[in-house]
């Protein structure tokens, strides 16, 4: 069973769909019992750092989400799943969940492109990946794949071996990142088409090791 | 880089699609489940589902539709049509839906953008504009006015003023609709999308007028548009999504091509 994590934050019920879809058992959960039995998780997100941390610290998850990490269990952040899972966002200066060094990062509002057109943020649409390393969820990934970004930050890990994939929108930054049995990525993989469900269905047989 | 967007929009009234022709003698031509489904499949990037249904009955079989088309589709998709309250917007967005789309509303009442911002997110608020060219004047110096109840009640807005507006009150996103251009076939309007897209910080999506591909390519060249938002000539399958991409990353136009 696949636990998705129930923190209030955004519309949890498409990951919940697109694994329903992959025919996979989940739930969508804040039960401390559930979380801890599940043998996996998902841990999407849409909405500000600060709110999500308050009330992930409220409901005690975040003690929960550390045990199943170190239980080296598979873990999957989507989006601000992806950026909370640092030490830190510039995003409400929210004090996060420090699972791997760094932090999330702003935009900045006067990004341009190489042809110089002043670039919009969010950066809202359909971007590529360049892979950096090699893992198993990005399995079946072609270089054209495109996948569905919407988002004001980005993460960037302290270390760069950390960094799975990098985006292209005015600067590289990180879109995956990963380090032991945790991968996280900024885009929407379960609103990301065919692509995104290739990823979705990879995460489900990864055993959270990193042998290729 | 970011790849310019293609939208079928399907307008659904009592659980059926319809296209209005200029906002009149509408045809019913499927089921809306379905044809989302198709579009995901030939590659749309993003649906727009426009509700223009009167009826609370029609209301309530528009938030089944949307839960079944969740089920089926993996891109992104937006509702708009009837959209008046928070609660409006919640019950679309718990339904599936990523986005919500505010028109009218919005214009008798500008706080509910920066209340759904608040509640949902910017990302999540679309404002739609329909838009009809006049003499420019003191009270509309664009000679862009913004209109409403489908383009039958002028507001005496100016658009581009209305559009930075929505933009400061929160809305994430534009869909810029031409009054002039739209149901004809000849072409999106140019000038005022160029107009918007350049003033603005948030992407704009460009509907009305589409007849042929040149049209969507000069809408998002020329015209400097994020998306483009296709109806009637891919509903009577003048071309398909398909084509619209293949032709379009033919001439140098980034678009999503596999999926």
């Amino acid at each position: 069973m696949i636990a998705i994590i129930d923190y209030k934050a955004g519309n949890l019920r498409s990951v919940e769909r697109a694994l329903r879809g992959l025919g996979v058992e989940c739930r969508v959960t804040q039960d401390r019992a559930e979380i801890l039995d599940a043998d996996r998780v998902v841990f999407p997100g849409v909405g500000a750092a600060g709110r999500a941390m308050a009330d992930l610290r409220q409901l005690g998850l975040d003690r929960v989400l550390r045990q199943v990490l170190k239980d080296g269990r598979p873990f999957l952040g989507i989006c601000l799943g992806a950026q909370i899972i640092l030490d830190r966002s510039q995003e409400d200066q929210a004090e996060c969940l420090g699972f791997m060094a760094g932090a999330a990062r702003a935009f900045s509002a006067s990004l341009s492109s190489r042809r110089d057109e002043r670039l919009k943020i969010p950066h809202m649409g359909w971007n590529s990946l360049e892979i950096v390393r090699e893992h198993p969820v990005l399995k079946g990934v072609a270089p054209e794949d495109e996948f569905y970004f919407v988002h004001t930050y980005y993460p960037e890990p302290a270390s760069d071996t950390h960094i799975v994939t990098t985006t292209d929108y005015g600067i590289r930054f990180p879109s995956v990142i990963g380090r032991e049995n945790l991968i996280a990525m900024q885009f929407h993989p379960e609103k990301s088409g065919r692509p995104g469900l290739t990823i979705l269905k990879n995460f489900c047989e990864w055993d959270g090791g990193h042998a290729q | 880089m970011l790849s310019k967007r293609i939208i079928p929009c399907l307008d659904v009234r009592d659980g059926k699609t319809t296209k209005g022709i200029r906002f009149k003698e509408n045809v019913d031509i499927g089921d809306p489940v379905d044809m989302g489904r198709y579009y995901y499949e030939e590659g749309a990037d993003e649906i727009v589902f426009y509700d223009i249904t009167a009826s609370s009955e029609g209301r309530d079989i528009m938030i089944d539709v949307v839960s079944r088309v969740a089920e089926t589709i993996f891109i992104p998709f937006s509702v708009g049509g009837g959209i008046r309250s928070l609660e409006d917007m919640r019950r679309v967005l718990l339904a599936g839906a990523e986005k919500v789309s505010v028109n009218s509303a919005a214009v008798k009442d500008p706080e509910i953008i920066s209340r759904g911002a608040e509640a949902f997110g910017s990302q999540c608020i679309v404002l739609g504009m329909d838009v009809k060219r006049v003499m420019p004047s003191a009270a509309i110096p664009s000679g862009y006015e913004m209109v409403i109840n489908g383009g039958r009640t002028d507001t005496g807005l100016d658009a581009l003023a209305w559009a930075r507006r929505a933009e400061a009150l929160g809305a994430g996103e534009i869909c810029l609709n031409s009054i002039d251009a739209d149901g004809t076939q000849n072409g999106y309007e140019l000038t005022l999308t160029a107009l918007v897209s350049e003033h603005v910080g948030i992407p704009v999506i460009a509907s009305g007028g589409a007849g042929s591909i040149d049209h969507i390519y000069e809408v998002l060249t020329k015209g400097k548009a994020d998306a483009a938002l296709v109806a009637s000539v891919v509903h009577y399958n003048t071309f398909t999504v398909r084509e619209i991409k293949e032709s379009l990353h033919a001439r140098g136009v980034k678009v999503r091509m596999t999926w």
